[in-house]
This record gives C-alpha cells, structure tokens and sequence, in this order.
C-alpha cells in the first residue's frame, strides 16, 4: 500500500520537557488510525508534527515521500499543497472558530488557497449543507453550541476535500448524540482512499473509527495491532493508564478488577 | 458593589464589551453612509481626520472636527446613546485624571485661587486641560465608528493592501481572535477560585490571589495565542488577508476621499 506518513525515530520537546521520544510509525492511504494513549502520551504532538505545525528536533517524516521541514514549507507552493491534503481537526474548537460568521470559518480555508470566489462559494455550501449546518450559517461561531462548534469545525477543514484527516480528539467533551454523529462521519470514510487518523483516549469508539491501533506512552509506540488485538490486551491498556483497576466489595470482601470506562456493563467471577 | 466581587465584576465586564465589540460586526452589515464606502477610504479617511485632531491647536477647530464626526456616526447608523456610554463617558473618566493636573501647573492667569491648600487654576491651566480632553474623545469617537461601521475582516484587509506590513496585520488579527477566548479564561479562572474559597479573604489575600491569577493568565495567554495561530496556520494563512469581498472603488469613493482629505486639511489649517 502507497505510504501516507513515513516517520522514523523522531524527537519532540517542548523546552526541556521531552514529549516525543524516537517515535517510528508508517500509516499508508486510506488507512483508518487510531492512536490511542493517556493524557500527556504524546497524541497530539504527534498529529502537529504530522500536520507540519510543529517539526521534530531528531528523526524525520515523509509525506507522501516528501520530507517535512521548516524549509519545504516555506515555500508556498508546497505549503499551499501540503495544507489542503491535509487537515487537522484540534481538539478544542474554539481555537479553531474565529470567524465572524460559520459560512465565513468554513470559507477561510479556500480563500487561504486562492480559489475563485464562485467556487469558494459553490464548496462552502455543498460542505455545509453534507455537515448539516445550513441553518448556522449566518451565525457567529462562539455562541454555537460544543456539538455546533465541532461540526463546524469539521465543516471548515472538509471544505478542502483533505487526503489525510487529523483528528484530535473529536469526540471529547460532547454529548452521547454529538459523539455518534462524529463516529458515523469518520464510519462513512470506511473503504475509501481518506486516511483518518484520530488520536483518543475513548476506547469505546476505536472499533468504529479505526482498522490499526497504535498505543503511546511517554512519547513513544509501546504497541500496534488491530482494535480487537489491542483492546483485548488488558495488560497493555493497564500499563498504558487506558484502563485502571476498580476496587470495590462485594459482602466484605475487597477486590479490585480491570475497569473499561465507556462500556455500560461489564461481568465478572466473584 | 461590594469590595469583595470588584475583580469578578471587572472581568465580567471585560467580556459583556468584548462581545459586543465581536458583535461589531452585525453594526457594520447596516445600510450606512459610511458602510456605502471602500473600507480602504474609510481607513485613510477617518485616519486622516484623527491626524488632523493630533495637529490642531485651536480648541474651535477640535470641536469643529468632534461634531464632523457625530455627522459621520449618525450617516453610519451607529447609536449616539452607545457612543457616549462606550466612548465619551470612559475617555472622560480616563482623561480627566490625566488632564487633572495641568490645571494646577500650567502656569499663568489665575482664574481660580483655593482659599485654603493657595491652589491656584489658569485660564491657560483650563485650556491646556480641555485641549488634552476634547482632542482624546474626537479621536477615540473616530475610531469607534470606524470599528462599528466596518467588519474587522475589512479593516485588516484595507490595512494591508495600504501596504501595513503583514506581520503588522497578523498581530492585529490574533488580538481580535483570542481577546474574546482569554477573557473568558480570566472569568472561569475567578468562578473556579470564588466556589473554592470558604469565608472572606483579606485584603492581602485577595491581592495575592490576584497576582497570581494574573501571572497564571498571561501564561495562558501565550499558550493560547500559539494555538489559535497554529489553527489558522493548519489552514494555510501565510499572512495575507483574504476575503470573499473584492475591494472596487468606484465614483463616490472618490468624492467621499476627497470630502475626508478637505475636511481634514481645512481643520489644520483653521487650527493652526
């Protein structure tokens, strides 16, 4: 399979603090990612330095065969080029919203690549008309509500028709109806050449969302598998603080058992 | 409004004019006078006409240009009733404490002597003081209705293609963008601290928590600052403003530069 990211052995810090530490992954087209860890893993650094905003101090990566550097983006024809393949999604939208209305966030980013008015336009409405948020358009994006700014944020990098989505964490903080209808989007990508990757802690959407599983810790890919392979591992999700022990008694006596948050129910021997 | 909920007011009101400084932009969608120019000929209009007040030394000729700019705002749609809240009122507050002390040493005709402190006002102490005042609330009305009648969008792209340097326009543009986001971060930072805090602080708590509020805010600030320009970074912003809107000028953009450029040097020249 064609190779999306080529990253190999890089390093992150932010000042002295060390966030990403001899990383290696390879993700290829049309492959749907998760990369999954606790807070302070390394996720979201890792999707900046895929989405060029940020650029490791040792190692390299490779998109599509081409390195990203400070250098390459630089110049604008390549920059241009890289931004409109690839689009990264953060995980707090209010960051991403500061535009006066939701028809002009959607249309920042198409104006950022020169496109012509007619068709800036033409794609702002088909995006948002396909997310659903036709009825937004006019209104400004901070009095949106948390399930309303994620779709428009969606919306603004969709807008693009990106090769590569960066998810980062996509469904956190949102309600259980906002969540579903992240995972179906990301589902209706199943099978075409979109790559998706989505860094998360929320184990309950991986099956949904991704075909290969990469767990973090400290900066670094502690394991790779598919979803069933790696949530079946109850060692790797305890060391990887993805799981904890649950303590509790049943007529006196104490015993502790792995605990899957997200899951309604769960059984077990006493 | 007690002593104790001084700052959570001042932040609470921090971001009631923020957002209406970010609703700004419904005010300038209104079918003005102003709003029918290019912004680039409001931007160098109104600039002009804040210079012209900087130049004037003749209190007539500041007062001349005050009510040009009334004319201006009420061609604009903007509420005169707001104007004075928003601008008139705060700038006379700010201004005045500044003004204060020129009327005191400013030395020449006594027109008032306290009987008591021998304090004594000049007649030039007095001008010198309506000076300072008339020309801060002509020049800040100015830009206020520049603001209101133009989307900030606009505004920016007008300053770059008047050739302002494009990181210029950049840290303008994250100002706007993440005031109204750290503002909200004070707030929540001050009701986090206010549902944990049992009984009353003192005074020196109180300003050893704001100091280190504070200190914890600006740290925020540049975090914040960061993300926001590396949303807008991810979506291909290389500096240059773009917009849907094309700027054209057409004949009445002329006759309305030339009506700001003559207002502006007749009010230098008559306040020479």
């Amino acid at each position: 399979m064609a190779s999306t990211f080529e990253v190999q052995n890089i390093s992150f810090s932010y000042e002295a603090i060390p966030a990403i530490r001899g990383l290696t992954l390879h993700v290829g087209e049309g492959d749907r990612v998760a990369l999954l860890g606790a807070n302070g893993s390394g996720k979201s650094t890792l999707l900046r330095i895929l989405d060029a905003l940020y650029f490791p101090s040792a190692g390299t990566v490779t998109f599509k065969g081409e390195a990203l550097t400070e250098k390459h983006l630089q110049q604008e024809e390549f920059a241009l080029n890289f931004r409109r393949r690839v689009a990264l999604v953060f995980p707090n939208p209010d960051v991403q919203l500061f535009n006066p209305t939701v028809f002009d966030e959607v249309a920042y980013g198409p104006l950022q690549m020169q496109w012509s008015k007619e068709d800036v336009i033409r794609r702002v409405e088909e995006t948002i008309e396909f997310m659903s948020i036709s009825h937004l358009k006019d209104r400004p994006p901070y009095r949106l509500s948390g399930g309303e700014k994620k779709r428009v944020a969606l919306a603004s990098v969709l807008v693009l028709d990106p090769e590569v989505l960066l998810l980062d964490e996509p469904t956190a903080t949102l309600d259980p109806k906002s969540q579903s209808q992240v995972v179906d989007l990301i589902q209706q990508w199943k099978g075409t050449a979109r790559t998706v990757i989505t860094a998360t802690h929320q184990l309950e959407i991986v099956e949904d969302i991704a075909d290969r599983v990469f767990v973090l810790e400290a900066g670094a890919v502690i394991a790779e598998g598919t979803p069933s392979e790696i949530l079946s591992n109850t060692d790797l999700l305890l060391r990887a603080n993805l799981i904890h022990a649950h303590r509790h008694s049943h007529g006196g006596v104490v015993h502790s058992h792995p605990h899957l948050h997200g899951h309604s129910r769960h059984e077990h021997e006493h | 409004m007690s002593r104790h909920s001084f700052l959570e007011s001042t932040i609470q009101g921090f971001t009631r004019a923020v957002s209406k400084a970010l609703q700004a932009d419904h005010a300038a969608s209104q079918p003005g006078l102003l709003q029918r120019l290019d912004p680039r000929v409001r931007v160098i209009g109104i600039l002009t006409l804040v210079v012209s007040v900087v130049i004037c030394r003749r209190l007539a000729a500041i007062a001349a240009i005050l009510l040009v700019a009334i004319a201006i705002a009420v061609a604009a749609r903007v509420s005169l009733a707001s104007l004075a809240k928003r601008v008139w009122l705060v700038v006379l507050g700010f201004t005045a404490v500044i003004a204060l002390p020129a009327l005191f040493i400013t030395p020449g005709e006594p027109l008032f002597t306290a009987p008591v402190l021998h304090l004594s006002i000049s007649v030039q102490g007095v001008r010198t003081a309506v000076l300072l005042v008339l020309r801060v609330e002509t020049a800040a009305t100015l830009t206020t209705v520049l603001v209101l009648s133009t989307a900030w969008t606009h505004i920016l792209k007008a300053l770059r293609s008047l050739h302002l340097p494009a990181e210029v326009v950049t840290m303008l543009a994250m100002t706007h963008r993440y005031v109204f986001l750290l503002i909200e971060t004070a707030n929540q930072m001050f009701e986090s601290r206010k549902s944990r805090t049992v009984g009353v602080l003192s005074g020196s708590g109180r300003r050893k928590t704001t100091a280190r509020t504070a200190g914890v805010l600006l740290s925020k600030s540049i975090e914040l600052s960061q993300e926001v320009y590396l949303a807008m970074l991810s979506r291909g912003f290389r500096g240059e403003v773009r917009l849907l809107t094309d700027f054209r000028l057409k004949p009445r953009d002329y006759v309305g530069l030339t009506a700001f450029l003559f207002t502006g040097c007749l009010a230098v020249w008559m306040g020479r």
